[in-house]
This record gives structure tokens, sequence and C-alpha cells, in this order.
């Protein structure tokens, strides 16, 4: 098999490849390590590659594969964002602050995986604290868009999906607040699922806004995200938030069947403000579920507009706590000869954050403050209310939610940099979805000038399957998730 | 004076729970710094918190213990600050809705009426760490093996009108959650802290004084000395036409002054927000009847028993019930020789005595409810004397065995042989003619005081084992025929 279809291989296909013994865990670890090595220097996905222990896992995975004893992952390779703790190996979260910060302890998700044989390659790079909608925000530098390099990725999770996009990895973790793993799959061209909120357990995975924040899975394929959800799911006894809901085998149960299915198009989405060829995308893989049996139907959220706002008071005010920990005393970054308590804290928080990072910690404690309270986090969480109503009541009379899962295709550096909102706007589609912990995913819907697009379906509370199902569907129907970019061209 | 004092307790007491609040490490008091502090104690990145049942359980006993209500659903929040000693950056506490809403409180008063105070609420959080400034030069050490340790706060209204009520009730309070089990109450290990709230107003007035704060005061004779100190001092500034500033205050008892702390402390705002990594705490009726029927017999209702079955003045029950220990003891003793009033004498008595000389606790006594109700047996069946008890008490306390061993050993059984008494008390007044002779020239009073020379004499002439009141009857007879 040549290089470039391995490496653009979907995890079901690896998986074949590895239980028939076509190819060993050993060497399949090898050349995705060996893409990364290529690619990295010119897309910076990874931040930290872990050859020698991904080489010892693999070895594992091939000990087990030869004596017959399969997890569902066992020897695929596959990498985190550096947001998820990982035993022994750094893990910085885009950040200054936690730049040479090692855990002791392995994130539920990663534990997870790992005991379904997975092999990791390494830590992907990522928005500072999963704060940013395009990785510029990171300390590690700027993540490049695979399909063009003069581009952003998307984020947060922009290494995770530029990294699968540029064939790194088959699989990636991811986790969204507000959008963090479907617009950059959807900017990259791949498949990504934002769980319900409680799915997946957040124990081990750096916390930004603790009542929005959920892992899923990154991959080419719908249905190698079934498989990655399948193991990272299920209630943890170390997240009080985690949901104690019975995990179906969402592999086991992918069907392309839609007959009947009833997709609702928010009305919304899909008004003036839409640019109108990624609204002719979205129609068109819509057309394809058409085809296949699903009917469309035009839906009403009437508070969708509210949802930025909403989101940018209840995000930072729980960030602003949440963050509050690094302060220069016990681990992380902690500036030099500090003269007192208070230069510690000020010198060590300054230096150690990055603009977006102080941005939105400033933000949060104003929302929080006294006389502010009402005003702005109490107001927020009303109308996050008001929001999550909405889509219960559109959920009576439809079963998937679709959309855009971005306002536009990747654009250059520095586009929006400067202008915070603009960069917010990124999300528009995609923030209510976390207001209501409902699951969400983004799946390829073709092209505008050579540029991914993509389609979000969203879906009822614990009902993964239906948008599994419909996103499969559309991908046994079409190949935009097939088309890959250039590997070659990413070589260094 | 003319200034009435108001005051409001808020006491953080430390639950008993074996692990912390929020995660599994060890609350064992007396650890090397940091040994009991986990990765979610030290707040490392991703770590969540996983409430502890135990410590929502001794919430709720606390609750029925004192009648209040119980919040059906209460929710945490964090109250955001930076200290060195607070890793997360925030606490983890309970500010819109608490676990334990209103409830009354009735406070026993030495006069034996009972004085009801007002709770405000109880709530659950986590204590904070300890920072450590004393063991290193130019540099404070952080032992967090405290930090995440379950306390509950227990706020009252403004019902205190004197040091001595808010003492009462501090120890009444004291005694409920040490029955409760909830807590240790070991207030030297700072199990139990007291904020007092206090304000001065003229008397008579119906507004309230602008009020200062006395944080972490951790002994009952300590809280008095502040309430008084600071009572002085307000009063003092109010006299002199000055206005007192609303502040935190810490009490340092070595000068057994008030003073103020940085005034930026006051100033803080927490922020509180819920905590969106816990879920709210849901508690059912039945949760709360199976507590219920969890809780042991409470101080107010034994002091009511006490009195009643056993014919106990207030006085005696408001000493016997407050130590638990003690309470289980006394009943033993009672159970083993029928005789509460004696019972109680002796234990408040000489036992109380000689475990406070010693230092030892009621439940390490060396002699056991079972001997000194063996001792308190023979005393009421008129082998021993209480003279005689008293050798025999402290022969049991230095282990000599029980009462009845003693006795037969040191040969200690009181004369009640009257034939043998007499002859003792005709060989004195033969011997003492003068004494005789000044008794029977005296007056009725005078009297008195002189038969106290016969009744030495026979006494040393029996080696005290005369029993008294035999003796006085026959001296007195073959003194006063003769006359």
């Amino acid at each position: 098999m040549a290089d470039t279809q391995l490496l653009t291989a979907p995890v079901s296909e690896l998986r074949q490849l590895l239980s028939d013994r076509a190819i060993s865990s050993v060497e399949l670890t090898r050349a995705f390590l060996r893409q990364i090595e290529l690619c990295n220097p010119l897309l910076n996905a990874v931040v930290t590659i872990c050859e020698d222990h991904a080489l010892k896992q693999a070895a594992l995975a091939d000990k087990q594969l030869a004596t017959g004893e399969i997890a569902p992952l066992t020897g695929v390779p596959l990498l985190h964002k550096d947001i998820f703790c990982t035993h022994g190996i750094r893990t910085t979260c885009g950040s200054r602050m936690l730049a040479e910060f090692t855990p002791a302890y392995d994130a539920t998700v990663v534990s997870k995986l790992q005991s379904a044989g997975a092999v990791t390659l390494g830590k992907c790079n990522m928005d500072e604290f999963a704060m940013g909608s395009s990785n510029e925000t990171s300390f590690f530098g700027t993540v490049k868009n695979p399909w063009d390099l003069n581009c952003v990725p998307g984020g947060s999770s922009g290494g995770s999906a530029a990294a699968v996009a540029a064939g790194m990895a088959p699989l990636a973790t991811g986790t969204d607040t507000g959008g963090s793993i479907r617009q950059p799959a959807s900017l990259c061209g791949i498949t990504g699922l934002k769980p319900t909120y409680g799915r997946v357990s957040r124990l081990g995975i750096i916390a930004f806004a603790s009542s929005l924040d959920q892992a899923g899975p990154m991959a080419r394929t719908a249905e190698d995200c079934a498989l990655g959800l399948t193991v990272m799911a299920g209630v943890d006894g170390g997240d009080s938030t985690s949901a104690d809901k019975p995990v179906p085998d969402f592999h086991g149960a992918l069907s392309t069947d839609i007959q009947g299915l009833r997709i609702g198009l928010p009305k919304q989405f899909f008004n003036d403000d839409l640019d109108d060829q990624v609204r002719a995308r979205v129609l068109e893989a819509l057309a394809e579920l058409e085809r296949a049996g699903a009917t469309l139907v035009e839906i009403d959220l009437p508070h969708s507009h509210y949802a930025i706002a909403t989101y940018y008071v209840i995000a930072p005010a729980e960030a602003s706590a949440n963050l509050a920990r690094y302060d220069g005393v016990r681990f992380g970054y902690r500036c030099d000869d500090p003269k007192d308590l208070e230069d510690l804290y000020l010198r060590s928080r300054s230096e150690g954050f990055g603009e977006e990072v102080q941005r939105r910690i400033l933000v949060g404690t104003y929302a929080l403050s006294a006389g502010f309270y009402d005003a702005y986090f109490n107001k927020a969480q009303q109308v996050r209310r008001v929001i999550t109503e909405d889509f219960h009541r559109a959920f009576e009379q439809v079963d998937v939610i679709a959309g855009p899962s971005a306002p536009g295709v990747a654009f250059p550096f520095g586009a929006k940099q400067q202008d915070p909102i603009a960069m917010y706007m990124e999300d528009i589609y995609t923030l209510a979805v976390n207001l209501a912990g409902l699951p969400g995913l983004s799946t390829p819907a073709g092209f505008i000038n050579g540029m991914p697009v993509g389609l979000q379906l969203i879906g009822r509370p614990f009902d993964e399957q239906t948008i599994l199902n419909a996103a499969h569907r559309l991908q046994t129907d079409t190949d935009w998730h097939q088309s890959h970019p250039s590997l070659g061209d990413l070589a260094s | 004076m003319n200034w009435e004092i108001v005051m409001g307790l808020e006491v953080h007491l430390q639950l008993a729970t074996q692990s912390k609040i929020f995660s599994g490490s060890s609350t064992q008091f007396g650890a090397s710094p940091n040994e009991q502090a986990d990765a979610v104690d030290l707040g490392m990145p991703g770590m969540l918190p996983v409430l502890n049942e135990e410590a929502v359980r001794y919430a709720v006993k606390f609750g029925l213990g004192i009648g209040a209500r119980i919040g059906e659903r209460s929710v945490f929040d964090r109250k955001n600050y930076f200290y060195p000693d607070l890793p997360k950056g925030y606490q983890v506490s309970q500010f819109f809705a608490p676990i334990v809403c209103e409830g009354i409180f009735e406070v026993p008063l030495e006069d034996g009426t009972l004085f009801p105070i007002r709770i405000t609420r109880a709530h659950l959080e986590e204590d904070a760490g300890k920072s450590v400034h004393d063991i290193f030069t130019h540099e404070t050490g952080i032992d967090l093996n405290r930090a995440g340790t379950p306390l509950l706060e227990i706020v009252t209204e403004p019902d205190f009108r004197s040091a001595d009520q808010a003492v009462a009730y501090l120890k009444t309070l004291h005694s409920l959650v040490t029955y409760l089990g909830i807590s240790d109450g070991n207030m030297a290990e700072g199990s139990m802290r007291c904020d007092i709230n206090i304000s001065l107003r003229k008397k008579g007035s119906e507004t309230l004084g602008t009020r200062t704060e006395i944080k972490n005061v951790n002994s009952f004779r300590f809280v008095e000395r502040a309430i008084y100190s600071e009572y002085e001092r307000q009063a003092d500034i109010l006299e002199n036409g000055g206005t007192i500033t609303q502040e935190t205050r810490l009490y340092d008892a070595e000068q057994n002054v008030t003073r103020s702390m940085r005034s930026k402390e006051v100033a803080n705002d927490y922020r509180y927000f819920p905590e969106p990594d816990l879920l709210p705490i849901v508690i059912d009726e039945a949760y709360i009847e199976a507590v219920r029927a969890t809780l042991p017999e409470l101080p107010g209702a034994k002091r009511q028993r006490f009195i009643e079955s056993y014919g106990l003045n207030d006085y005696d029950a408001a000493l016997l019930v407050p130590h638990h220990d003690m309470a289980d003891y006394f009943e033993a003793v009672v159970k083993a020789c029928d005789a509460a009033k004696p019972a109680a004498n002796w234990i408040l008595g000489d036992l109380s005595g000689a475990l406070n000389r010693n230092e030892v606790s009621i439940s390490e006594s060396p002699i056991t409810a079972e001997r000194l109700a063996g001792l308190i047996t023979r005393i009421e069946d008129g082998t021993l004397s209480s003279k005689l008890a008293k050798q025999v008490f402290d022969a049991m306390w230095d282990g000599e065995g029980d009462a009845d061993d003693i006795i037969a050993a040191r040969g200690l059984r009181q004369v009640n042989d009257s034939g043998a008494l007499e002859a003792m008390v005709d060989e004195v007044i033969a011997n003492s003619p003068d004494q005789v002779a000044q008794y029977r020239a005296a007056d009725e009073a005078k009297r008195k005081k002189l038969s106290g020379f016969f009744v030495g004499q026979i006494m040393k002439a029996s080696q005290g084992q005369a029993n008294p009141q035999i003796l006085n009857a026959l001296l007195l007879k073959k003194l006063n025929d003769q006359s």
C-alpha cells in the first residue's frame, strides 16, 4: 500500500489491516511518526512528539494482535490535543504558563483510549487554554492549514484538525467549549464530533469553562468518530457532571438508513447573514440527505442571536475562576525574583498568560463583580435556559438540526486577530449547541475555491447515534471527506 | 454603662469525616506538611471535586439536631480570592442556597432557663491550607494538609447581648456536635473556630450600630475575653464621640486586645457564582428520615430525662450532660448502685477533681463506673463513712482494686457497734474532766463547738472508723445526761 493511501486511510481500515496482520502497529506508528517529522516543521500541528513512548505502546499492541487479544483500537496511532493531561508527558495547554508542566496522572479519556489499545504519537498544538478560533493564540506558534499554508486551521483544536487532515494521525482528540472541535474540523475538511455535555468525562482535561467543555473525537469519517466516541464515553466517578447513561456501541449501531429522518433548518442559520457560497454547499449536502430519504423542515430558534453574548459572559466567568490556580505558587510559570506576593501574582500571570486569555479573565472577572452579577452572569444564565428550551421545542418537530459549522472557510493569518468580535463570530453557529449541552458534529460538505466547508448536524441530548448515522450516510453517498491536501507538498 | 452589646456568631466547625470533602485524602491531624494533599487538594490542572457523602450526612444531622429546615436543593458556589494557601484561587462554599436553613437553637443558661438563638443558616465548605511563617527565614511555607477539610459554617442572627450568652451558646453547640459525632470539637486543633460580629448601641435603641468582626477565636475563654476587650474599645470610641469602622479584627490573647486586620481584606469582592464542577445536593424526605433514625439522644432531651428519671437538679444535670462520656459514665454508675444523687456528687466532685488534676478524660478514668458504684454502695449501706470513702476512693485511683478489696485489705470497716462506741465515749469523758466541765458550763451555742473536741478524740482512737452519726448521738446523750 502506498504511503499516502495508508496515511489517509480511516481508522476502520487500519484496524482491519492490523487484525489481518497485513501491517504491524510498529510499522504503522513509524509511518505516522515519519509523516509528523516531515510535515510538522511546516504545519506546527504537534507540540510534543512521543516517539519512544509510541513505539513501546505499538510493540505491546503487536503482541496483543499476535495473540488475538484485540481491543477496539489496538495498535491504532492517535494524537491528543495538548489539553488532555498525560502521565509523564508534558501537557502545555498551548500556554507559556504550562510550557514545562508534566502531569502525574492521565485524563480519563487518555486512559480509556490507552486501555482500548491506542498508541499515543504526541500532543497537538491548540489555542492557549482553548481560547481562540484560529490557533493564533498558542504560545507555541500558529498552526497552518494543510489546505492553504497562508490560512488558519481554525481553533481551538486546530492542531488536531490540521494533523488529521495532513495524514499525521488517523484520529485525534479535541475539546469543544464553543465550537473548538466542529469549526476546525470544518476548516480542515475532516469530521469532528462534540458529544452531549456529560457524555465524556472531563477529569484530567484542563478546564476552560466547566459547564461547556466537552471532549470528542476528530477523524476522517463519521464511522471513525463513532469508534472513538464508543471508547471515550461513559460515566466517571471522578467527574460529578459526567452522565450515568448507558453507552451504546455507536460503531456497531451505525446505519445508513435515514429514511424518514426529519432535519430542521433553523431560519436564523440560513438568513441573509450567511455567506452565499457556504449556503450553497450546505444546501447541496442537505439535498443529498434528502435524496437518501430525509425530509427538510424549516424551524425557528428565536433566541439564537443571543448565543454569542450569552456565551461570552458565561465562558469567561467560569474561566476567570478556573484559571486562578495558575498563580506561580505550586506549579507552572513563575516570574523571576518576585518582590512580594502581589508581584509574584501579577508578573507570573501577566507573563505566563497571553493576550486573549488575559482578556477573557478580565471579562469574566468583571461579569461576576459585585453590582454586575445580576446584569451579566445571572442574566446570561437565564438566557442560556431560554436558548436550551428553543432547541428542546424544535426537537419535538425534528430529529436533527442542521446548519453550517462555520460562517466561512479558513481565513488568512491575522485577518481577525485584531478584532476579537470578528473572531468570536467564527463560532456563531456552534456556541448555542454548547450552551444547550447538545451533541453536534461537523462533516465535510464540499469546497469553496479549494477550501473545505463543513455541515453541522445537531442532535437531541445523548442521541449522538442519529447525527453519526446521518453523517455516515452522507459520507457513503459523497466523497468530500475523502479529499485531502497533497501530502507531498506538506513535507519540508 | 449605657451601651448594649449586640452580637452574632459564625462558627467554623470541622466535620470529623474520614476523608476530605472533595478528595480521597485523609483528614487526620498532625501529619507532615503536604503529606495529606493529593492532586485535587493541590488544585492541579484538570482535577475535579467529588463530593464526600459523609459530609452531607453530617450537615443534615446537624440541621436535624438543631431542628432547622434542611435545604431540599443546596448548591455549591465558588468564592474567589487569591491567597497562597488557597490552591485553586477559589474556595468551594455554599453562598446562595445552604444545606441547613433557618432554625431555633435553645441554649440552657446557668439559671436553668432556655435562651433561644435564631440560626440563620449552616453551609458546607472546604477549608484552606495553612501558611507557615516561622520555619523559613524570608520565605513562607505552605501546608495544604488542611486544604479540603470539610467545614460546616454555622451562622446566627445578632441575638446575643452578653459574653455569657455567647459562651453558653458555644458550649451548648460544642456539646451538640460531639453528641452527634460530627466533629471532635477539639478547639486547640482548630476543629471549632468562632468569628464574632459585634456592635454597640445605646440601651433602648432599636437600630444596630456599626459592627466589627473578630476572626478565628479558638477557645471559650478567649471568646469571652475578646468580647470584653472589643466592648471596651468600641465603648471608648463611642463615648468620645467617635465612629466605629466596619472591619475585620484579630484577637491577640497575649495582650488581650483586638487588632485591625489589613483593610484590603475587608474590601474583597468574592465574585460568588455556582460551582459548575458539582451538581446540586438534592435531599428528599426519605434521606432526612433515614438520617433522623440515626440520631442519638441529644443533650436537651438527656438533661430533661436526668432531671425527671433520676431526680437530679438543673445544676447537676447541666454539668453532667454536656460531655457525652460523662453522661454515659453517670448512667453506668447509677445502673450499678441505684443512687443517682450520690453518683452525681462523686462524679462532679472527687472524680472530676482527680481527672482534672491528672489531666485524664473520664473515658480513661482509672476508676471505672462499676468501681465507683461499688464505693457508693458501701457508703449507702453504712459500711463506709464519707471520710473512709475518700480513703477508699484514693486507693481505687491508685489501682488497689475495688472498694470491697480495699476495705478488707485496710480494715477500713466503719464501727457501727454502739457497745464498742459507748466504751470509747466513756473513756474519753473519763480522761477529760476539764473539757467535760467546760462543756457542761457552756450554753447551747458554745456546746456545739466544744463537742468537736470529743468527736476528734474518739475518731483518733477509732482510727477514723467510728460511725459519726451513732457516735454523735451517744456522745451528746452522755455529756448532756450527767449535767
